[in-house]
């Protein structure tokens, strides 16, 4: 007979081997059933996985530009999910930041490069944390559904983002913009892109900029949330409203503060995504990674450090499914089916770090008679 | 040999998690036609045992015979089948159904058929012989908590229970309740059913029942004949030691007005009146109890003081600070008070749902009121943490540390020396506790009424809520007894019996105001 009992709590060193042993497992499993799909050599399956992210000096660029950016908007979730606020809008959010850096990367060039920089920055900011603010207020005011509002804000940025990318292309149903100050010898040439800046050119290096911001962005929500008066509030509110209130906390202002947070760091990845990376918006810059950092966020546990652990994990799979996609001519879906494997492993074990299953072969007490 | 035994358990152990023996090889007999107390302090196990009776939980360990036949009791279901009703402390009633739509609930009438006419009967039958109150036909949503234990029992009574297991049942009822209570157990009694009830209230169980069985910490210690049992001998058999029972009263001196209510009204949300013109003052110096029955304002007026209920027009709250400075409470959330210096302390009656945050450590709760002492951005944690660390060594709290295990892991008593401890610790001018030490043992309950004392006697004014009118009467200077939403007197706590206080907990006496 199975019997399930609750733990009264865990060593981090258990807690931490469940995991591992879990993504082990998960790595196996994929590799069976690349095994049995392709008949391939499941060390030269392995070889390929790890090859999608560290084979060559710009796949591992690609892998940590993917990662950093993931991590980014996680973290800008932190805040919102740490108050138990079900921020699922980190998508739009994302959008409209980049959305505000684009409009003043392509109407604005002539502004020097650092200023203009810093002002894309914070214009993305700005969006991210209105369009992240309204469910909030809202939530306030008259304790609007979150989940519901803060996901249907993503359709609203998503069609925006269309209707921009129509005007300034000029033709009805284009859902592109042209990457925007890429034309060599123009006096706009790599404007607004992070890394021309320092490097004068661009290369694959120049995501050394993307990885040090980040990692900046990572400790400070890592020090606010920990250290700050306000990041208190957000806990003390994310666990029990009324005692929130009993001390003084006025929780009103807390949820629209913290959402403009969440919203700004997630409208910062807008920025990120759009100057450091793609250099254009469409209605694909955030991908769906809004979506994918809820699970990072709520695997982490709110903890910004493991953030980059899960985001990096992640990240992996993605890569690894897509170059056996390619190395073994399956389609682009297989990718999906292994990151699936792995997020069901990883969400699956925390089953098992918060009980204990008991295995006996016989019955003991007064079920007999 | 003597007839059989209505319930035998057999070396019952039930574990939660590893760490937690909640029964450790318990044997008890429960004897056809007796009242059996179960006594022991929070957390010794009562509950549990009985639950697996109940059907609730599943023993790890053990056996349980009725009528001396081992049986296997897997769910509710089955134990109503041996026989055993259990009245639960929280009662599991439909508010839209009347009396007999609840009593009927769930049995299954034959084809389909529910007969209104002939469950009447049975009820009134049953009410009949045992002498309870009850109206069939009353909705549930407008009976009062003590005509809705009645429900509750006639329920189980109307399946043919013949073994009743009553949880906790006095502790939502005033003492004439009480009686009646007691006076419809015993004709049960009479009648040859074999009754369990949990209580702590001492002089409950040498009042009603026949044999006393002691459970503390999850082990059996013993039973005795309640004739041949006092309040000293069994309260030394719960804790395991001999405990004065004695609180401390010194004479209330140099008393000052501190706390002045003026036809306080507060609605709920659905604009139902909970306070209706509530007048008093509260005292620096001496300690106002207020009793009344569960749910009669207690809540409302305590939080309509701290700033978080609103209060209706014409409502007036007056603080007058030690230096004499006199100011409004009325339209002040709790930041406005904190920022405006008033010291008020206050120890809510939902501890986690209201005044502990249950995930932080110790260090992280004290926060609560200290994170604002630091100038800037960063909150305050030195000054929180000496005080964790003191709090811990003056009040003796059992923790592994302050500053790792979320403090829900803390045992109840331990959880509200940390709360009375940081709330005393600002040295308030006004301290208000709700049931402070609901679920306490006997040795904490004492410690705290000295707390009490001692913040009184330092000046503070102190507002203790209550449910226990012993202690009430024996700590309390003055009491001021509330019904529903009203003050239906304040009494002078030295002179004033228990009765007299029963009696305005029902009643408002409307002479008393002309």
């Amino acid at each position: 007979m199975i019997r399930i009992t609750k733990r009264d709590g865990i060593s981090s060193l258990l807690s931490v081997a469940i995991r591992v042993i879990a993504v082990i497992a998960a790595l196996i499993l994929c590799l069976i059933i690349t095994f049995l799909f392709t008949g391939r050599d499941p060390l030269r399956v392995l070889s390929e996985m790890v090859g999608g992210s560290f084979g060559t000096s710009k796949r591992m660029w690609e892998f940590l530009q993917r990662t950093m950016i993931l991590s980014c908007i996680a973290v800008g979730l932190a805040p919102a999910f740490k108050m138990h606020f079900w921020n699922v809008g980190a998508e739009g959010q994302m959008l409209m930041g980049g959305l505000g850096a684009l409009i003043l990367m392509k109407f604005c060039w002539v502004i020097p490069s650092l200023p203009l920089l810093i002002l894309m920055a914070l214009l993305a900011i700005l969006f991210g944390a209105v369009w992240g603010m309204i469910p909030g207020f809202f939530k306030a005011k008259w304790n609007a559904n979150e989940t519901l509002f803060t996901l249907m804000m993503n359709y609203i940025a998503i069609q925006i983002v269309l209707y921009f990318c129509t005007i300034w292309e000029g033709t009805v149903g284009t859902v592109k913009i042209g990457i925007v100050n890429g034309e060599a010898g123009a006096p706009s040439y790599h404007k607004g892109w992070i890394g021309e800046m320092f490097t004068g050119n661009f290369n694959d290096k120049d995501f050394m900029w993307l990885v040090l911001i980040v990692l900046l962005v990572v400790v400070a929500m890592w020090a606010y949330l920990r250290y700050t008066k306000q990041g208190y509030e957000i806990s003390v509110v994310g666990d029990s409203v009324n005692t929130a209130k009993y001390a003084g906390i006025r929780v009103n202002k807390v949820y629209v503060r913290s959402m403009a947070i969440s919203g700004g760091v997630c409208g910062f990845a807008g920025f990120l995504a759009v100057s450091a990376v793609s250099r254009t918006l469409t209605d694909l810059t955030a991908d769906g990674r809004g979506f994918t950092a809820i699970i990072i966020a709520w695997l982490a546990h709110t903890n910004p450090y493991l953030m980059l652990v899960f985001a990096a994990l992640y990240t992996f799979m993605e890569l690894a499914g897509k170059q056996m996609a390619s190395a073994f001519q399956l389609n682009d879906y297989y990718s999906k089916i292994l990151t699936g494997i792995v997020l069901f492993f990883v969400l699956g074990c925390e089953f098992f770090t918060n009980y204990k299953v008991h295995i006996s072969k016989k019955h003991k007490g007064g079920a007999a008679k | 040999m003597a007839q059989t035994n209505a319930i035998e358990l057999r070396h019952i152990t039930k574990r939660f998690g590893q760490k937690v023996i909640a029964n450790d090889d318990i044997s008890l007999d429960l004897r056809k036609g007796e009242i059996l107390a179960l006594l022991g302090e929070n957390g010794s196990g009562k509950t549990t045992l009985m639950n697996m009776l109940g059907g609730i939980y599943f023993p790890d360990e053990g056996q349980i015979f009725v009528d001396g036949e081992e049986v296997t009791i897997r769910s509710p279901k089955d134990s109503f089948r041996y026989g055993i009703g259990m009245i639960h402390q929280h009662f599991k009633l439909v508010d839209v159904f009347t009396a007999a739509e609840n009593i009927v609930l769930g049995l299954e009438g034959e084809k389909g058929r529910l007969d209104k006419n002939s469950i009447r009967r049975t009820v009134r039958e049953i009410a009949e012989r045992y002498g309870f109150d009850i109206d069939p036909d009353q909705k549930v949503y407008d009976m009062s908590v003590s005509q809705k234990q009645t429900v509750e029992i006639v329920k189980v009574l109307y399946r043919g229970a013949n073994t009743l297991i009553l949880d906790e049942p006095t502790a939502v009822l005033t003492p004439q309740e009480t009686d009646k209570l007691f006076a419809v157990m015993r004709n049960m009694k009479k009648d040859g059913k074999a009754i369990i009830i949990i209580t702590h209230k001492l002089h409950e169980v040498l009042d009603v029942s026949d044999r006393v069985a002691v459970l503390r910490k999850g082990k059996y210690i013993g039973d005795v004949e309640t004739a041949t049992a006092t309040q000293q001998s069994l309260t030394d058999m719960m804790v395991g030691r001999a405990v004065a029972l004695n609180i401390d009263r010194p004479k209330a001196e140099k008393c000052v007005d501190r706390l002045i209510v003026n036809n306080l009204t507060v609605l709920d949300k659905e604009g139902v009146k909970k306070l209706d013109k509530v007048s008093f003052t509260a005292m620096g110096g001496e300690i106002l109890g207020i009793a009344g029955v569960a749910g009669s304002g207690q809540k409302e007026l305590l939080e309509a003081i701290a700033g978080l209920q609103p209060e209706e027009e014409g409502s007036e709250i007056r603080y007058i600070s030690p230096e004499g400075k006199e100011m409004s409470l009325i339209g002040m959330d709790p930041l406005d008070i904190i920022n405006s210096g008033i010291l008020l302390s206050f120890v809510p009656e939902d501890r986690f749902g209201a005044g502990l945050v249950g995930s932080m450590p110790i260090v992280d709760n004290i926060k609560l009121r200290t994170y604002r002492d630091r100038k800037g951005i960063l909150a305050d944690r030195a000054k929180a943490q000496e005080l964790a660390d003191r709090i811990v060594l003056d009040l003796e709290v059992v923790t592994p540390n302050t500053n790792v295990i979320p403090i829900r892991r803390l045992s109840g008593g331990n959880v509200q020396k940390v709360l009375v401890g940081r709330e005393i610790s600002s040295s308030p001018t006004v301290l208000m506790t709700a049931y402070a030490v609901r679920g306490l043992d006997i040795n904490t309950s004492y410690m705290i009424y000295n707390l009490l004392t001692e913040q009184k006697m330092k000046g503070a004014a102190v507002i203790y809520v209550g449910e226990d009118l012993d202690v009430l009467l024996e700590l309390c200077d003055r009491i001021l007894v509330l019904c529903g939403g009203q003050v239906s007197g304040i009494v002078d706590a030295a002179s004033a019996t228990k009765e007299e206080i029963g009696l305005l907990m029902t009643q408002f006496r409307r002479e008393d105001k002309a």
